[in-house]
């Protein structure tokens, strides 16, 4: 895809974040669709084009009033809107449809109008892991880090670490779930959720949504927002089951996707101004900034230390306050992609001053799937 | 068994054998633990598939697999489900002939002192209703299978 041909024109997260126990699942994504047309100028008439995960597209087309000529309900987990936006991107630029919308919708703390899914008994997770008292994500997504810490020295002072720092840059965002100021000891003392987790490096349980409006470069021009041009992006899985990850310290769904956003978009890490890396968990950032190639292995957690991510530093990242202090309402991919889109245009609550290149990178399932999206305010 | 976790089982966390996991849940109940092997490339797999992740050969035999294994990572879960009364491991081991496998370890303390990656393990079968023996890991006492 040639870097630049697609645009994000509108973008808006939920009227209220959190707390919304009077909105059910496909209100939320509908709450934030109307906001997301309302911020480029649009209704849903002039939408041809619709993408969501967490509702079916079926779902959401009816319920907005829209006919689209392209769909895609890809639904690979948390970074599902991130392939929305890439394939979106491929469709806006191959012709299929012009003017495509991407909603994400849950009611994940409140459980109004969404349905839990849990793991079929008879597939392959359901057979060889389900019976060993696995129980959600804080019981699987965290097993891989005592290898990493073994095999790379992180501490956990360092793993403790990246929530601190992360509610550095929450404190500076009034929408944020989680705003007062956090120690490693506070970490550290917080209450054990599956070890070596506490429950300060799980992420929230919230509800919320967002929406993304995207159409080509050319027509972007006549919008009245800013344009955040896609200049690169990137998509794998690896597996269902945490237990068969390849390697324990490293994710090849992150490596392939990131790879293929950096290729594409033609660009170096020098290059980057911001970075968004989805914090399900305190671990994440950390492999994440080593697979996309920001640091070497097992540097991560002494770069996070060492304060390059934090307010002020070099390489400022998850800006918003991540999941682990912002929002989390299960699929956190599209807070992370608001956030960049916020940065690029300048309007982000803590502003990385003169931001012109932000890398969005999301996790699905438990180290299952990825998807990176690179992004700029200026044309290549 | 000293240390061991009291996990009664939830009926609706027991698997459900599918025809081509059968050979594995079989050879649970009496005891074996039967990974697969490809006849044309010699890979050695788990999960049970009946073709070779590797080199997409049909040709595959099932194989028993010595049982011995190594603590590869874990977690030590404290948000309890209702029919488990204390924390318990959830682990993953590297099992001597390479595939790895989720399993809960037997006969320790489920302490972060106890369980110590790397550590040596054996199998050992825990049956949890008439058709399911799940497979477990103790420390190895240097006479598996």
């Amino acid at each position: 895809m040639k870097p630049g041909a697609v645009a994000i024109v509108g973008a808006a997260e939920t009227t209220r974040l959190g707390l919304v126990p009077d909105m059910s699942q496909i209100q939320l994504h509908a709450d934030a669709a109307l906001n997301a047309l309302a911020d480029c100028g649009l209704t849903p008439k002039d939408i041809d084009g619709v993408a969501c995960a967490a509702e079916w597209p079926t779902e959401l087309a009816h319920y907005l009033g829209i006919t689209p000529t392209w769909v895609d309900g890809t639904m690979v987990g948390g970074c599902s809107f991130m392939l929305h936006v890439r394939h979106a991107a491929a469709a806006i630029a191959e012709g299929l449809c012009t003017t495509v919308l991407i909603t994400d919708g849950e009611s994940g703390r409140s459980w109004v109008g969404s349905q839990a899914v849990g793991i079929n008994q008879a597939s392959l997770a359901g057979q060889f892991e389900l019976p060993y008292g696995v129980l959600g994500a804080p019981t699987m997504f965290t097993i891989p880090v005592l290898r990493y810490m073994k095999d790379h020295g992180l501490t956990h002072e360092q793993l403790a670490n990246v929530a601190v720092v992360q509610r550095e840059w929450a404190g500076m965002n009034p929408r944020a779930t989680h705003r007062d100021p956090i120690t490693v000891q506070d970490v550290l003392d917080s209450k054990l959720i599956a070890y070596p987790f506490h429950v300060l490096e799980c992420c929230l349980v919230t509800d919320g949504g967002g929406a993304l409006v995207l159409t080509s470069a050319e027509r972007a021009k006549d919008f009245p927002t800013r344009p955040v041009y896609i200049l690169g992006t990137g998509e794998s899985v690896e597996t269902p089951m945490i237990s068969q990850m390849q390697d324990f310290t490293s994710s090849r769904a992150f490596r392939v996707s990131g790879a293929k956003a950096f290729a594409e978009a033609g660009i170096t890490h020098a290059d980057v101004d911001h970075l968004m890396i989805y914090d399900a968990f305190a671990h994440l950032p950390i492999y994440g900034l080593e697979d996309l190639g920001f640091v070497g292995k097992g540097e991560a957690g002494a770069f996070i230390w060492e304060r390059h991510t934090a307010p002020g530093g070099k390489l400022p990242m998850n800006t918003n306050g991540g999941g682990l202090s912002y929002m989390h309402s299960g699929m956190y991919g599209m807070y992370a992609l608001q956030e960049s889109v916020r940065q690029l245009r300048g309007i982000a609550p803590a502003q990385v001053a003169g931001a012109k290149t932000s890398v969005c990178h999301g996790v699905g399932g438990m180290f299952g799937a990825s998807g990176t999206i690179i992004m700029g305010n200026a044309l290549p | 068994m000293i240390g061991s976790p009291a996990m009664s089982i939830n009926p609706k966390t027991l698997p459900r054998p599918t025809p081509e996991t059968r050979h594995f849940w079989e050879g649970a109940k009496l005891g074996e633990l039967r990974l697969q092997q490809c006849d044309a490339c010699t890979h050695v797999y788990f999960p049970p598939r009946p073709f070779c992740p590797e080199c997409a050969s049909r040709q595959v035999s099932v194989v028993r697999a010595s049982g011995r294994a190594t603590l590869y990572s874990y977690v030590i879960n404290h948000r309890l489900p209702k029919w488990i009364d204390a924390p318990y491991a959830i682990a993953v081991v590297q099992l001597e002939e390479g595939p790895r496998m989720m399993t809960n370890i037997l006969g320790v303390p489920q302490t972060p002192e106890a369980l110590v990656l790397d550590m040596p393990l054996e199998v050992v079968f825990e049956s949890v209703s008439a058709d399911i023996a799940l497979p477990k890991f103790r420390p190895a006492r240097g006479g598996a299978r």
